[in-house]
């Protein structure tokens, strides 16, 4: 392992991204440290899912250099391994596995990526399920629960695996009003525990809560970056104060 | 009675008179059927049945009857099933359809469904070869010789099954991101499907004896059993491909997600669910691909149609031609028919909400 222990949770450098003409990443630089909780907001197209994505390399970036925990970031088996046993990821659309039930969607990659022993992946994934406040849905299929289900046993999939990074794409977009909070409440509880977050979210009440800093993307860039006080109260950009008049009402 | 007939029909299964007379279209539905049965079933049950030859199995009890013919089939049915297998040694073809019929019966469970199942298969091929073509022990059979039903089994569980896998991997190779790879794929599917499957039997059998020299040239059986597989291959690969490509893309992202390899993203995540999605068009090739197996008889392999119209060459009986085709028809339906019910079975299983 080249795991560095005092190396930040995750640099981004200089990072680039192009889909086609369109660019997704101008030259992106974010530090985050170990235990550290961000929020990335922005409109729609700015770059916050892509930047989040290149970090688990979903994506591939073009140029620039990110690190997690020490380690470069490439799209070698190798690096790939490595990063996904230390990134968790949930989606906006959930992307449960239909033909499992909660249970299996949970074990699978700790039984055939970390070799645990089936009965010790079970176990592992029933006391996640329990975190998330649903163990008694284990042995149903992801199509039986409602939303907020299901993005919960997202989340216990992906900390099946263990990892020391959780990002989150936009996860509760696809959820109906009422089954938010459940969500909410489920990370803001990994938020105590210390974990380190990425959160791509338009939910303010989140961010003020649970973040240590807010980033507010447009075009590709990082323009702003600041703790929720502040950035809430004294946005410094333009833009931001455009953005934050248009969510906040 | 007409007004609550389609709401209680899907509260409640009406009984079966409700049913039938129902509404005017019911009732007119119901009398055309009555008469059709009343004037055809009468003359079909004296033909197959009440007058009907049945024992003793000889040509003159035929000669007496006025209906079917059936020692003809009672008396050949070794030769028929069979075909020109030598005749001390039918019990060999006879063990292997047991075999072949009891493993298939077998691994419809899916509580079966394990590496031992492979195992159990290539233990099972492997006694079936030796119980058909003899050595060690056994007198040899050249594969010349053997007809009937086990070369339709064998033809089409060894096709099948050897087809099935590869057009998995041939399905993943047409969607590979390497260039090469993708283009191989295609050019054989492309190739295989364009051509019709008797030509490629020619092929196999007329055209590579005359490219290869007869130390490597496997025999007749050896060469129909791989243009078959080949052809299968190609034809499931297409269907495979048509539920990979019903996938969302949220679902590969899931499993690299959490860290699976491609091996892994592929067999525990994509396929089942491609799989799944196919049933009915997979069903369809698959049973296309029972019934092709006939076509072997062009180049003179004896399968059950082929030993049947064999068999109807003996000029001591009056060949008795509808009565040995519509045996083989059951044979035929027997083994269509189960494996729909099978495929039926998988797609109840699939679509249940809990295993």
């Amino acid at each position: 392992m080249t795991d560095d222990n005092s190396a930040p949770a995750v640099t981004l450098s200089n990072v680039e991204k192009h889909f086609g003409s369109f660019q997704a990443l101008r030259s992106v630089n974010l530090d985050v440290a170990r235990g550290e909780r961000i929020v990335i907001c922005g409109p729609s197209g700015s770059g916050k899912s892509t930047l989040i994505r290149c970090i688990n390399q979903l994506e591939q970036h073009e140029a620039g250099e990110i690190r997690v925990n020490g380690r470069e970031v490439g799209s070698e088996p190798a690096q790939l391994e490595a990063i996904r046993r230390e990134v968790g990821m949930v989606f906006q659309s959930f992307n449960l596995f239909p033909h499992l039930t909660i249970l299996e969607n949970c074990a699978l990659a700790p039984i055939w990526v970390k070799k645990l022993p089936k009965a010790d992946a079970e176990a592992k994934a029933m006391a996640l399920l329990e975190r998330v406040r649903i163990p008694d849905q284990a042995h149903k299929r992801p199509g039986q629960l409602s939303g907020g289900q299901q993005q919960r046993v997202a989340i216990a999939r992906a900390l099946c695996m263990e990892p020391s990074i959780m990002l989150f794409d936009e996860p509760t977009s696809a959820l109906d009003p009422e089954m938010v909070k459940e969500v909410l409440d489920v990370m803001l509880g990994l938020a105590d525990d210390g974990m380190t977050m990425l959160v791509v979210t338009h939910e303010m009440g989140f961010a003020r809560q649970a973040a240590n800093r807010v980033i507010f993307m447009d075009q590709g860039e990082i323009l702003e970056s600041a703790p929720p006080d502040q950035f809430f109260a004294n946005p410094q950009h333009e833009r931001t104060k455009t953005f934050l008049g248009q969510i906040l009402h | 009675m007409i007004s609550t007939s389609s709401l209680s029909r899907k509260m409640n299964p009406l009984p079966f008179l409700a049913r039938s007379f129902g509404s005017p279209i019911n009732i007119l539905i119901t009398v055309v059927f009555a008469g059709i049965l009343f004037f055809a079933l009468p003359p079909l049950v004296r033909w197959a049945i009440t007058d009907a030859a049945f024992f003793p199995a000889i040509p003159e009890t035929c000669k007496s009857a006025s209906g079917a013919c059936w020692s003809f089939v009672i008396a050949k049915h070794s030769q028929i099933l069979f075909g020109i297998y030598p005749d001390g040694e039918r019990w060999r073809p006879l063990l292997v359809c047991a075999l072949l019929i009891g493993m298939l019966i077998y691994s419809v469970r899916p509580s079966a469904w394990s590496k031992r199942l492979a195992w159990v298969w290539a233990g099972g091929l492997g006694l079936s070869w030796w119980l058909m073509g003899g050595g060690i022990g056994l007198a040899n059979v050249e594969s010349d010789l053997w007809g009937g039903l086990p070369v339709t089994l064998i033809l089409t569980v060894v096709a099948i099954g050897l087809g099935f896998p590869t057009a998995i991997l041939l399905a993943l190779a047409r969607r590979s991101k390497l260039p090469v790879i993708r283009l191989l794929a295609t050019l054989f599917i492309e190739m295989t499907r364009a051509l019709p499957l008797l030509s490629i039997l020619f092929i196999a059998s007329i055209m590579l004896p005359l490219m290869l020299p007869e130390e490597i040239l496997p025999d007749k059986f050896f060469r129909a059993l791989i243009a078959l597989y080949l052809f299968a291959s190609a034809y499931l690969s297409e269907v495979i491909r048509g539920g990979l490509q019903a996938i969302p893309k949220g679902q590969f992202e899931a499993g690299e997600a959490i860290g699976l390899s491609f091996a892994q993203l592929q067999a525990k995540i994509i396929l089942p669910q491609a799989i799944n999605v196919v049933i009915p068009a997979l069903t369809n090739t698959i049973i296309v691909m029972i019934k092709n197996t006939s076509l072997v008889l062009v180049v003179g392999l004896f399968d059950l149609i082929s030993s049947g119209k064999a068999a109807l060459a003996d000029p001591e009986w009056s060949s008795p031609s509808i009565e040995t085709y519509l045996f083989i028809t059951l044979i035929y339906f027997i083994l269509c028919f189960g494996f729909s019910r099978f495929a039926d079975r998988m797609e109840q299983r699939a679509k249940a909400p809990v295993k």
